[in-house]
Formats: C-alpha cells, sequence, structure tokens
C-alpha cells in the first residue's frame, strides 16, 4: 500500500528547498541591513538573496504542482485553511498601521497641540505634519523650491485618481467572481477571459498608483517625510500597493496555469486562495480610501 | 527528485528507515525530527543567553563598573532577553507541539512537513544576524529588549540587524503557527472531537492563534522604526506629529499576548504531568478549556499596564488596571485545578511531577507579584524596578522554562526510548528550584527598595541582596551542565521504556512503542 494513494494524507519526501530559502532569506535580510548602513557589499547581497529565493520559490511550487494530483480533500483543506491563517495575519499587519493613524490623529497630535509650552501656536488639525513640519496649501500647488525644501505641500484628491482605482479594484473583484463561477461550470474560454480582464484591472490600479506617488513627490511636495501625515500615507497605501503586486502575480501566474489547462471545476485551491487574497486586498483599499483619502 | 510514490513504497515497509544524515536533518519533513531540532536549537540558546545573564549578574557582584562598560551590560541584557524570549522558549515549546501535537491527536505528521521545515530553519539564521550584530560598530542593539523608540531611532547598525533578525523570527513563528492550526483542526483522528482533545493540544491551539494574531503587529512595530531610522518618517517622532508613545502602545499590543504565548504551552504541559502522577483524570478539563481561552480573549486588553507611568488619561489607566486584575481569576481557574486534581490523589514524585508542583506553586508566586504590578499605583513605584525583574523570572523560569523541563523528563523516555537517571533527575530539580529562589527571591526585595532594572551599577546598601542573587545565578547556570549530561545519557543508553513509560498515563501517545518509531499513525486511530 502506498502512502501516496489518495486514502492517505500525503506527507512528501524530504526537500531541500526550506532549507536553502531560509539561506536565501538570510542573505536579503543582511543584504538590506548592510545597504542601510551604507556598506557597498548591500545591494549585491540582497540581490543574490532575492533572486534565489524567486528561482527557489519557483521550482517548490512547480514541485507542489507536479506532486498534486497525489493529493486528497484532506492536504486540500489543509491549504485552503493555512491560506485563511495567512490572511488572517496579513490582517493584522495592516491593522498595525490602521491603529497607528488612529493613534496618531486622534490622540497624539492633539496631545502636541495642548501642551502650550512645547509649541507654542502649534494647532491640532488633520492632515497635520506636526509643529516642525510642512505647510499645508489649500488648493494651489507648492512651488518648485519649496517643494525641494519640504516646507509646503498639498494633497491629493481623492475625487480623482483614488476614485477611479476604487472603481477598478471593486470593479476587478466583481470579474474575478465572474471567472470564478465560469471555471466552476467548464467554461474554459469565459475562465480566462475574465481573468485576464481581472489582471489587466490590477495592473491598471498600480499604474494610476505609481503616477499618484510621482505626482505626489514631484507637484504636490508630499513624501514620505511629510511629518506624520505623509508616514501614515505612504506606509498604508506603499505596502498596500505592495500587497496588489503580490495579489496580481499569484492571478497571473493562475491565469497561465488555466490557459494551460490546469484546475478543474471541483478543485483548484489555488484559484480560489489568489481570490481570497484578493478580495482581502481589496477590502483594504476600500478602508484605506475612506480613512486616509476622504476622511 | 523523482515521483515520492516509489520512494515512499520502500519507507512504508520500514517504519524505522531513516534516511543518510545531511537529508535527515537539514532536509527534514518529519515532525519528530523537527521537533528534536527545535528542541536542541532551544537548548543551545538557553546556555548562550545563559552566559549573558551571567555576565549581567558578575557584573551586579558589587556595586561599581567591575567586569564590563555599561554600554556593552545594556546590550547583555537587551540580547539576553531576545534570545531568551525568541530562542530558547518560544522554540522550545515548538518542538514540544512538534513532537506531541502529531502523536496526541493521531496524525501521520504535522499539516504541512515541508513548511514545517522552513519555520526551523530560518531560526539559526535568524539569530547569527542577531549574534553577530556584536562584531559591528558600536555592538549589539543595547535599548532593552522592547527597543523602545527613540532609543532605537539612534542606534547604530545592530538595530536594523535586530529588526530584520525579527522579521525573520515572525515569519518563522507566523507559518509555525498555522501549522499548528491547520494540524489541529484538519488532521485528528476520527472520534477525537475538540472537546476530547489533550490539554496540550488545546493550551497549543490557543498560543498560535495568539501568534498569528500578534507577530504581524510587532512586525509592523520594528517596520515603523526602521522607516522612522531611514526614510524620514515620522512615526515616534513629536516634531512631525508623531509621539514615541505609540511604539509602546504598538509593542505591548504584541508583548502582553507574547508572554501568554511563552506560557499557555507549559500550563498545557503540567495537564499532563499531574493527571498522570496523581493518578485521577485532570479536574475540571472544560473549564480548563474555557479559562485558556478567556486568558487568551483578556490578554489583548491589558497591554498598557507596562505602561502605567508613561503618562495616559485617568480612564486608561484605570482600565487596563481593572482588566490585568481579571486575567487573574481564569489564572486562579487553572492553579485551582490543577491542586484539585492532586487532591486525594494516590501520587508519586518522580521527576515529571516535582517540576509540576514546582510550577504549580512558583508560578503562582509570580501571579501574584504580577497582580502587585496590576495596581496602578503601586506600579508607579515598582516600575522599572528589579520586582519586575523578579516578577517576570518567576512567571517564566519557573513557569514557563521549568515546565519544558518537566516536559521533557515526561517525554524522553518516549523520544529517546530510555529511561533516564531518576536520582540524577531529582539532583537536577532541587538545584534548578532552590539556585532559582536564591537569585530571583531576592530581587523582589531590591525592587522594592528601589534599585533600578538594566543599570550595570547600585548603591552600596543594595550589596547584600545583590551578591545572594549572582550567588544563586551561578549556581543556577552551573546546574544545568547536568540537565544536558542527564539528556545526553538518556539518548545514548538506559534502562529500556515500555510503550506506557509511566502508570496508565492517558493519551495516544502511550499507545505506540518507545522510542516513538518515525513513522507513527499512517492508519488514523479510532478514539472512543
Ligand atoms: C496574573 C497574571 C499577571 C499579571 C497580573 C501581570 C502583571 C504584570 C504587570 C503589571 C507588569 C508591568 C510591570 C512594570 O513594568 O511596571 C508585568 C510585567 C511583565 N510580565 Fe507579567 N503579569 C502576569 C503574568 C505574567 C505571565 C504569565 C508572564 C509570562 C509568562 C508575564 C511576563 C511578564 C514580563 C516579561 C514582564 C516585563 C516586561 C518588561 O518590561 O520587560 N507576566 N506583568
Ligand atoms: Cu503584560
Amino acid at each position: 500500500m502506498s502512502a501516496h494513494s489518495k486514502d492517505h494524507y500525503f506527507v512528501p519526501d524530504s526537500s531541500a528547498y526550506p532549507f536553502l530559502c531560509s539561506i536565501a532569506l538570510f542573505f536579503i535580510a543582511m543584504g538590506g541591513a548592510s545597504f542601510l548602513n551604507g556598506y557597498a557589499i548591500g545591494p549585491t547581497l540582497f540581490s543574490i538573496g532575492m533572486l534565489g529565493m524567486g528561482c527557489l520559490l519557483f521550482i517548490w511550487f512547480r514541485k507542489v504542482i507536479i506532486e498534486s494530483p497525489d493529493y486528497n480533500m484532506d492536504v486540500d483543506k489543509s491549504f485552503r485553511m493555512g491560506m485563511t491563517w495567512f490572511i488572517f495575519s496579513e490582517v493584522m499587519f495592516f491593522a498595525a498601521f490602521f491603529g497607528a493613524l488612529y493613534y496618531l490623529r486622534m490622540l497624539a497630535v492633539p496631545w502636541l497641540a495642548e501642551t502650550e509650552l512645547l509649541w507654542p501656536g502649534f494647532e491640532a488639525t488633520w492632515p497635520s505634519t506636526g509643529p516642525q513640519g510642512a505647510e499645508l496649501l489649500g488648493g494651489v500647488a507648492p512651488t518648485a523650491t519649496s517643494i525641494a525644501e519640504g516646507t509646503e505641500y498639498a494633497l491629493i484628491d481623492p475625487w480623482h485618481l483614488p476614485l477611479y482605482n476604487t472603481l477598478i479594484l471593486l470593479a476587478s473583484s466583481v470579474t474575478l467572481t465572474i471567472a470564478h463561477h465560469a471555471l466552476r461550470a467548464n467554461q474554459r474560454k469565459q475562465l480566462i477571459i475574465w481573468l485576464a480582464i481581472t489582471v489587466a484591472l490590477g495592473a491598471i490600479f498600480l499604474f494610476f498608483q505609481a503616477e499618484e506617488y510621482i505626482e505626489a513627490y514631484t507637484e504636490l511636495g508630499l513624501t514620505m517625510g511629510t511629518g506624520v501625515y505623509g508616514s501614515t500615507f505612504f506606509m498604508l497605501t506603499g505596502f498596500h500597493g505592495f500587497h496588489v503586486c503580490l495579489g496580481a502575480f499569484i492571478l497571473l501566474v493562475v491565469l497561465i496555469r488555466c490557459m494551460r489547462g490546469h484546475f478543474t471545476p471541483e478543485r483548484h485551491f489555488v484559484f480560489e486562495a489568489g481570490a481570497w487574497y484578493w478580495h482581502f486586498v481589496d477590502t483594504v483599499w476600500v478602508g484605506l480610501f475612506i480613512f486616509v483619502y476622504i476622511l | 527528485m523523482s515521483h515520492a510514490a516509489t520512494a515512499h513504497d520502500h519507507d512504508h515497509d520500514h517504519h524505522d528507515h531513516k534516511p543518510p544524515f545531511f537529508q535527515r536533518w537539514f532536509m527534514s519533513t518529519n515532525h519528530k525530527d523537527i521537533g528534536t531540532l527545535y528542541l536542541i536549537f532551544s537548548l543551545a540558546m538557553l546556555f548562550i543567553g545563559g552566559a549573558m545573564a551571567l555576565v549581567i549578574r558578575a557584573e551586579l557582584w558589587q556595586p561599581g563598573l567591575q567586569f564590563v562598560d555599561p554600554h556593552f551590560f545594556n546590550q547583555m541584557t537587551t540580547v539576553h532577553a531576545l534570545v531568551m524570549v525568541f530562542g530558547a522558549v518560544m522554540p522550545g515549546f515548538v518542538g514540544f507541539a512538534n513532537w506531541m501535537i502529531p502523536l496526541m491527536v493521531g496524525a501521520p505528521d504535522m499539516a504541512l512537513p515541508r513548511m514545517n521545515n522552513w519555520s526551523f530553519w530560518i531560526l539559526p539564521f535568524a539569530f547569527t544576524i542577531l549574534l553577530s550584530s556584536f562584531f559591528v560598530p558600536g555592538g549589539a542593539p543595547a535599548s532593552g529588549w522592547t527597543l523602545y523608540a527613540p532609543l532605537t531611532i539612534q542606534g547604530g547598525m545592530s538595530v536594523d540587524m535586530g529588526i530584520v533578525a525579527i522579521h525573520m523570527m515572525g515569519i518563522s513563528s507566523i507559518m509555525g503557527a498555522i501549522n499548528v492550526i491547520v494540524t489541529v483542526l484538519n488532521m485528528r483522528a476520527p472520534g477525537m472531537t475538540l472537546m476530547k482533545m489533550p490539554m496540550f493540544v488545546w493550551t497549543w491551539l490557543i498560543t498560535a492563534f495568539l501568534l498569528i494574531a500578534v507577530m504581524p503587529v510587532f512586525a509592523g512595530a520594528v517596520t515603523m522604526l526602521l522607516t522612522d531610522r531611514h526614510f524620514g518618517t515620522a512615526f515616534f517622532n513629536p516634531a512631525g506629529g508623531g509621539d514615541p508613545v505609540l511604539y509602546q502602545h504598538i509593542f505591548w499590543f504584541f508583548g502582553h499576548p507574547e508572554v501568554y504565548i511563552m506560557i499557555l504551552p507549559a500550563f498545557g504541559i503540567i495537564s499532563h504531568i499531574i493527571p498522570t502522577f496523581a493518578r485521577k483524570p485532570l479536574f475540571g478539563y472544560s473549564s480548563m478549556v474555557f479559562a485558556t481561552a478567556a486568558i487568551a480573549f483578556l490578554s489583548f486588553i491589558v497591554w498598557a499596564h507596562h505602561m502605567f507611568t508613561v503618562g495616559m488619561p485617568l480612564q486608561g489607566e484605570l482600565f487596563f488596571m481593572y482588566a490585568t486584575m481579571l486575567i487573574s481569576v481564569p489564572t486562579g481557574v487553572k492553579v485551582f485545578n490543577w491542586v484539585t486534581t492532586m487532591w486525594r490523589g494516590s501520587m508519586t514524585f518522580e521527576t515529571p511531577m516535582l517540576y509540576a508542583i514546582g510550577v504549580v506553586f512558583l508560578f503562582t508566586l509570580g501571579g501574584l507579584s504580577g497582580l502587585m504590578l496590576a495596581i496602578t499605583p503601586a506600579d508607579f513605584q515598582y516600575h522599572d524596578t528589579y520586582f519586575v525583574v523578579a516578577h517576570f523570572h518567576y512567571v517564566l523560569f519557573s513557569g514557563a522554562v521549568m515546565a519544558m523541563m518537566g516536559g521533557a523528563f515526561f517525554w524522553l523516555p518516549k523520544w529517546t526510548g530510555h529511561m533516564y537517571n531518576e536520582t540524577l533527575g531529582k539532583i537536577h530539580f532541587w538545584l534548578t528550584a532552590i539556585f532559582f529562589n536564591i537569585t530571583f527571591f531576592p530581587q523582589h526585595f531590591l525592587g522594592l527598595a528601589g534599585m533600578p532594572r538594566r543599570y550595570a551599577d547600585y548603591p552600596v546598601q543594595f550589596t547584600e541582596f545583590n551578591q545572594i542573587s549572582s550567588f544563586g545565578a551561578f549556581g543556577l547556570g552551573l546546574s544545568q551542565i547536568l540537565f544536558v549530561y542527564i539528556i545526553v545519557a538518556t539518548v545514548r543508553g538506559g534502562k529500556k521504556a515500555t510503550a506506557e513509560v509511566w502508570e496508565k498515563p492517558e493519551g495516544l501517545e502511550w499507545t505506540v512503542p518507545s522510542p516513538a518509531p518515525f513513522h507513527t499513525f499512517d492508519e488514523p486511530p479510532v478514539v472512543k
């Protein structure tokens, strides 16, 4: 009787990937720390690590795909649970930054304004860049010199690019769901079309986001260094954008696999995992749109 | 690599067929081997962290500066704590989880075996980074293990190394926790309902939930430190509208659940040892489960008891005081249940039982000093004194670490197939328990008298208590060599252990032979 027949839980053979991935992670971490402290070796170490990690994850996932016919429904369930809890950990990661935003906005800035002794004349407002931060301009864009000096900044208009981006992401959640229904109904062509649209919408979102960042830095004088407003703005939208990249990449891989005829109407864990992840970044964006851009 | 099925057919005929050395220990997907790796790692870290503690205690033998300069002293307190918390205690419990959870729930292995191995192997690399920070300009982080801003905004490269190391430990913990949760929820043998699960499995399930909930928050906190240091953000900088106290809030939102992450699995181990040697089933099993869940829930709403003196609004001080005191209720339920389990039991006092009783007694002392600290106005006096140091060593050393030692003696026969030397085991217990108290009990008095923690020097009137404490610390450290000796001797040989090992112990792990075969429960057992 084989341990890998489907009535048994699949326990993989020994594997070198975890150990090698840990080495790659070591290079990434050390490279990053050296780079930040101005050591010339930093970027090299970091790149070696990233490259190694990329290759390793590629062959690791490839192996899992080859093995997957041996997985029974219990293994499938383990993967599902694993992904669910992973997304929960991501929720908590964002919770830390949202928590920081609320604390700074509702408590820290008002307290700073209360202590007349320390910062006379400082008033609590939001957006705020603190007592020594840049000055907020209403309506007009700062001049080139004040951008260079970091003394003045203007805000991003939520009803322009951010609104488009909200609509794009919400639409992409819908198209993804249509693709999922098509997969379950075994309509492969529909599946590929709607999934491709989803990935494209993700790419457009990222394009607009990049454009917004460029505009913020070059025309509005809004940077990571623009006090707590800039800090929370770029930290939250930046990590979100990074997660959109990851989610779009997962969906792209799923798309390629769909085109190669992978997945069945009954079994398509990775599709669902990617979809959950996508809905998660979508939800985070709605939070961002409301609490970072509008309010 | 060949297709798995053929290679595995072969393994399957011989339950004990083990792969060659490198493949077995570096490429493992076997929960027992990975558990062993975790336990060895944890023990190694206990000695590295212990050596740093002895540097601290040597310096505090006398007032004035003798051996190290204050900056190095601060590096010692910081790295000692980081190594003990993230290197010794947490991986130690993950080692126990790896070994015991599949055996206890009747699973063939952990649910995600390759990820399991990755969780482990990240750790040696993470600690290589943390420990090599001693050799960069400026030395290792010296801010205390809490890494408070603004001190950590100013430090050198070592702070960044600490931050990336913490990120790696976080990845490892989260993956390990996901593995535990999935194993427990998805891999239980038929018939093992949730409310039939052994207590150790329950406590780990809840611990894993806490880990997934708070490790990412810690990652967020140190990420903000990193961007404040290098990318011009102002999270913790009042000039830009930020607030250093924000760091403390985020840190302790992680930090307090973290202390329960380090004690709940210990509660689990104790809940196995006491019924075995009292020869009675655990008293109040379901109240134990609910108490564990209640502790986990409450641990999310008490964090600011670490910050009473930082300047919070009065409502905050009151809320966190009462919430903290509330935790004593479910904790008390547990202590009550252990004591009641022993009540009228036919008790014997083998080494694991000595440890269990020691833990119940000494942990309770730590809980009581915690209750004193929870009284806000009193904490204004005790905060950042040696009283706090005494408190958390009673809960962490005589709680978590001694529970692990007891657990090691309890399951060592199952792991190795040999009985350990009972006399030596008992000697180790008494040495550890006595020297522990000599080390840490006087620190209560030092703290009440006002000696601040994390400082290399002290006024002369504190000398006697410090000398008692330092004497105890060296005794405690040396006693652990005996622990290693007993373990090595038991691995090498000794009286053969039976499958049951103890007298009619409860649980699936005692139904498999000792040592537990390389693969267990390929056919799931049925639990009635
Ligand atoms: C009845 C339960 C407990 C209560 C009421 C309690 C209360 C407290 C309070 C109020 C403090 C802050 C003291 C100060 O800094 O002024 C504290 C510190 C601490 N407690 Fe507890 N505690 C309890 C149980 C535990 C447990 C079970 C652990 C770990 C296993 C633990 C580990 C710690 C640690 C490590 C610190 C010091 C952290 C630091 O500042 O470095 N406590 N405790
Ligand atoms: Cu606490």
